[in-house]
């Protein structure tokens, strides 16, 4: 099994910004990803306003994000860290997971429907 | 060269299928492309070398919270193209939105890089010889282990708010009460008449 820190493109703590002269894959390509991935999570919001699965599908996208940025920093410095928090992160999501659909239940069983824009119920 | 083919090969899976998420219309389609943008940042893990979070990913994620997407979804009867109606209102607002982050971000991450005594600061440096996940194991379960107990503890409180929250006892609907029937006394249910002759009851 390959080591992760043999991995060319994080050899560790070399100075190299990976959108260097050699086109290897680095910090930098991670981090765009991840910066790409967390927009098309808020443009979801916006886009899918009414649809509150969709919102959560988006909150999981932007979650996946920020994981993707904290393994790749923890893969260019060399620090596990990282790695423990991105599994912090992925339990954190899972409970959002699991609560938001459960509150979905009970609005869709009070209402009959999921339409949340005029979600006013609370206001009494 | 082979992790340049993989990573461009992931990362271009895995934001076209984030891109159909957001604009499918049918919310089931939309999840089986969430499956797929999942596994291709799974993909991406494995290549920056988080083994046991790529693997975590696809057994928790996948395994677990997609499929439970997928159950709501069957589960309640919802007119999708109703919920369709404001694609368009909000959408100049939500592009304006997201141009101004994405380019926020890619300027931050061009001009970031490490300060000169960041190894240093390393709180976990990577142990030599042992696989991604033992090194994990080391120590979460040792330094961090209160973290973890943190992490058990929040999904017991989200797994118990999931239950009082989906609980639903319906009134309208006769069910089986075992102790009210092993509790029937026989003085409660037969009555001894006596019936005088010829006039009934």
């Amino acid at each position: 099994m390959r080591l992760w820190h043999e991995i060319p493109a994080f050899a560790g703590m070399t100075g190299e910004k990976g959108l260097g002269e050699n086109m290897s894959i680095g910090l930098a390509h991670f981090l765009t990803v991840a910066a790409i991935l967390f927009t098309i999570g808020v443009f979801g919001i916006f886009l899918n306003r009414k649809n509150v699965i969709v919102i959560l599908m988006s909150i999981e996208l932007m979650l996946l994000a920020v994981n993707i940025n904290l393994v790749a920093f923890s893969a260019h410095l060399g620090d596990l860290m990282g790695q423990v928090f991105s599994l912090l992160i992925l339990t954190v999501a899972a409970a959002e997971a699991a609560i938001g659909l459960a509150i979905l239940v009970v609005y869709f069983r009070n209402r009959g429907d999921i339409a949340v824009d005029d979600a006013s119920r609370l206001k009494g | 060269m082979i992790v340049q083919v993989f990573f461009w090969l992931f990362a271009t899976l895995l934001i076209v299928s984030a891109l159909l998420v957001i604009t499918l219309r049918n919310p089931v389609h939309a999840v089986l492309f969430l499956i797929l943008a999942f596994f291709n940042g799974a993909g991406l893990f494995l290549l920056a070398g988080a083994e046991f979070l790529a693997m975590t990913l696809l057994i928790v994620y996948v395994g677990a919270v997609l499929v439970l997407f997928l159950f709501i979804i069957m589960m309640l009867d919802v007119d999708f193209d109703e919920l369709r109606a404001r694609f368009s209102r909000a959408a100049p607002l939500g592009l304006l939105v997201g141009g101004v982050l994405v380019a926020e971000l890619v300027f931050v991450f061009m001009a970031w890089q490490p300060s000169p005594m960041a190894e240093k600061l390393r709180a976990a440096p990577v142990a030599e010889g042992i696989t991604n996940t033992e090194a994990l194991g080391r120590i979460i379960y040792t330094d961090h282990v209160f973290f973890f107990q943190m992490a058990g503890m929040i999904l017991l409180v989200a797994m118990v708010g999931a239950i009082v929250l989906s609980l639903h006892h319906r009134k309208d609907v006769k069910r089986q009460d075992v102790a009210k029937q092993v509790a029937r006394q026989r003085k409660d249910a037969v009555r001894l008449v006596d019936v005088k002759p010829g006039q009934g009851l």
